[in-house]
């Protein structure tokens, strides 16, 4: 029996647990839609296929699945290489169908024609480029394997139309072949055994955790090892949820936008735990004053991350919740009370602050969101100061909450990420932090919202500016606020438009009603607050600095 | 060792990769975005007719080369990475050097190839070819023992090398 390669190709997507893929058609990829025409797999076509890719991801981040987008050759996958880059840096399993020309064409500069393997190869995981429907079902096979094991990753699958035309006889070989591939999950027992030691021997610990305790599902573990060790714990951004922001342990986020007492801890610190984060530049500051009293222990599933910027001193490579399930029971409860003290102290003394006003203040608004809305309410946000005060004022209670981008910091990625997600979530409260000027970027997914009923709520926080931008104008270059004024379109007009809802608010007193209003809407609705134009995120390390060295905000 | 000499290090890494089309692009291009420094890469077939292996000269200091064997062996292609850092290897360039040879300086030029164990694989009424191989430091010295000559061509292959003694 003849089988077709778009058949070959569904089928083993649905194999692997695909429920729903986000992507837009063309020509080369034209037979591939026919085949998903009626095929079990939930299809949303989105309006640009950037929105694709982050919808995938989205998805992938608030399941733990593999999220999965298509797009045609030529320019539908050079659209896809902003979220493709943008999972990678965060480390999230998607795949990305992309067509190709036919195989006799590929590299003669045929029409929508791009040399996609070679463009993504450094943004992905792993890529393929399918030349033999041979290989096409193992191809796919391997490319979920390589996605969802070990470190996570973006892997993009090219497929030559004329391949998915074709028809194999019979059965398609899926064994999975990589020789290459070994990814370690099991901690080495000495370093487990060291690392527990240096816990229970530390004075002044601090448990310093990313998006990998998130990727890992090891949330519970990680609750554990705190209270049982009864050390203090900082999250990075990626790392927001993966404990509870409002524990006692809770001491923020910590790096160029943390609170004053995480920085602070993490600077005093005798022992830097670190769980499933990468040490990047916005968390340590200036490298040579992080933590500079401190051992360091790095529980990671990817051994390059460690040591690559700070020195490590007791490395654990393998998967953190399995690791931190080894470690528990060697974990000594401390006392500690002279730190938990000078922690409660820097807590008290310098609580994160801003300012009243006439305006509405950003920072008020996403406080009152917080209080409004379920635990289980998932908020995605978009890059600069709307995903700066969403970290420092919404408390993430628990992993998988907070979507956002932080390692390639992508504007435009907020709203197709909550569209992926809400996909997943159909029953949960989905909103996006927006700023004027990110929600402008996948603003055309106001489309996909309305077709596929996918109720995103979005929550514009309207001050006419590249709000993070105009900050550091204001900071650091002289107010010279180059380019970063901008007009902007009527946005309640803009999603009535497009069939949504539309609301605005512009009083600090109406803020409340508006935002019941905004939760309330039954689909998709954008929610225009005008906050007050020059707002600051505070406190701020500038670039080069220590994390100590804060400026701004602090009482 | 002082810091001081750790500078400029140069490492030899030898990495068994996949023979798959991309694998060798991958590679530079993970180099080139990382920012390594490579000296030299060569990448030829082994025993096995699904392996090369890639010979790849590094500088830098052992934080820089401990990040190049790490990234690396993250590419899905590459089967195995050996650092032959203070190790015991045979190191092999090979060159093909074409040197102005008028007859009457090519008995001179015959004797220095002679010294190096080279071999001359082409001759004509103005130049010859040489092919030697060695130990980078050897091939280096011939070069600039005849570039006195006037060398037409040169060609090398870069760095390629083994562990001596046994397979472990």
């Amino acid at each position: 029996m003849a089988t077709k390669g778009s058949r070959i190709l569904v089928e083993t997507l649905v194999e692997e647990g695909t429920e729903v893929i986000f992507g837009y058609p063309g020509g080369a990829v034209l037979p591939l839609f026919d085949a998903l025409y009626d095929a079990p797999i939930r299809f949303v076509l989105v309006r640009h296929e950037q929105a694709a890719a982050h919808a995938a991801d989205g998805y992938a981040r608030a399941t733990g699945r593999v999220g999965v987008c298509i797009a045609t050759s030529g320019p539908g996958a050079t659209n896809l290489t902003t979220g493709i880059a943008t999972a990678n840096m965060d480390s999230i399993p998607v795949i990305a169908i992309t067509g190709q020309v036919k195989t006799h064409l590929i590299g003669n500069d045929a029409f929508q024609e791009a040399d996609t393997t070679g463009i993504t190869r450094s943004i992905t995981k792993h890529n393929y480029l399918v030349k033999d429907i041979r290989d096409l079902a193992r191809t796919i096979k391997e490319a979920f394997y390589i996605a969802r094991t070990g470190r996570p990753g973006p892997v993009v699958i090219d497929v030559p139309v004329d391949i998915t035309m074709a028809e194999l006889e019979g059965e398609p070989d899926k064994r999975i072949r990589l020789p290459g591939y070994k990814p370690r999950t099991e901690g080495h027992p000495r370093q487990i055994r060291l690392a527990a030691a240096a816990l229970n021997e530390a004075q002044k610990p601090v448990l310093f955790v990313g998006g990998g305790v998130i990727l890992s599902n090891a949330s519970e573990e990680l609750r554990q090892l705190a209270e049982t060790a009864n050390a203090p714990v900082t999250m990075t951004l990626m790392g927001l949820g993966a404990f509870p922001g409002d524990h006692g342990l809770s001491l923020g986020m910590l790096g160029m936008h943390g609170t004053p007492a995480a920085n602070y801890a993490v600077t005093e610190s005798d022992l830097v735990f670190a769980v499933g984060a990468r040490f990047d530049d916005r968390v340590t500051g200036r490298i040579d004053a992080f933590a500079p009293s401190a051992k360091v222990v790095h529980i990671d599933v990817d051994p390059s991350s460690i040591s690559k910027t700070v020195h490590v001193d007791i490395p654990v490579v393998g998967d953190a919740a399995q690791i931190l399930r080894e470690l528990l029971p060697h974990v000594r409860h401390g006392a500690r009370e002279a730190w938990h003290a000078q922690i409660a102290g820097w807590k008290q003394n310098h609580p994160l602050s801003y300012n009243g006003g006439d305006a509405i203040k950003p920072q008020a608004v996403i406080q009152e969101l917080c209080r409004m809305v379920p635990e289980d309410t998932i908020i995605t946000t978009e890059v600069g100061q709307n995903q700066m005060w969403t970290a420092l004022w919404y408390t993430f209670r628990k992993p998988r909450t907070l979507l956002t981008s932080g390692g390639l910091g992508t504007m435009g990625f907020g709203f197709p990420a909550a569209l992926g997600a809400q996909a997943a979530w159909p029953d949960r409260l989905v909103i996006d932090i927006a700023g004027d000027g990110s929600i402008q970027m996948n603003i055309q997914e106001l489309a996909t919202v309305v077709q596929h009923k996918l109720p995103v709520k979005v929550l514009i926080l309207n001050n006419g500016y590249l709000g993070l931008v105009r900050q550091w104008q204001e900071l650091f270059y002289n107010k010279r606020y180059s380019h970063s004024h901008m007009d902007n379109p009527d946005f309640v007009k803009v999603a009535e438009a497009y069939g949504a809802r539309g609301l605005r608010v512009t009083d600090p007193k109406d803020v409340h009603r508006a935002l019941e209003e905004m939760i309330r809407t039954e689909g998709p609705v954008f929610l225009d607050v005008v906050v007050a134009p020059e707002e600051n995120v505070f406190p701020i390390v500038p670039a080069g600095e220590a994390i100590n060295r804060m400026m701004g905000g602090l009482a | 060792m002082e810091s001081g000499e750790e500078l400029n290090m140069r490492h030899v890494i030898s990495a068994l990769v996949e023979n798959k089309s991309g694998v060798l692009a991958h590679v530079a291009g993970l180099f080139s975005s990382r920012g390594f420094n490579i000296d030299s890469l060569t990448v030829g077939r082994t025993e096995n007719p699904g392996v090369s292996r890639m010979t790849i000269v590094v500088e830098g200091d052992e934080a820089v080369l401990e990040q190049v064997r790490k990234q690396l062996g993250k590419v899905i292609d590459v089967l195995k990475v050996s650092d032959y850092s203070g190790r015991d290897i045979v190191q092999r360039d090979l060159a093909l050097v074409k040197v102005f040879a008028p007859p009457a300086k090519r008995s001179e030029i015959v004797s220095l190839i002679e010294i190096f164990r080279g071999n001359v694989v082409d001759i004509s009424s103005t130049d010859m070819v040489v092919e030697l191989s060695g130990p980078e430091a050897k091939v280096d010295a011939f070069v600039e023992v005849v570039r006195p000559y006037g060398i037409r061509e040169l060609v090398r292959t870069g760095l390629v090398a083994l562990a001596r003694g046994e397979q472990k």
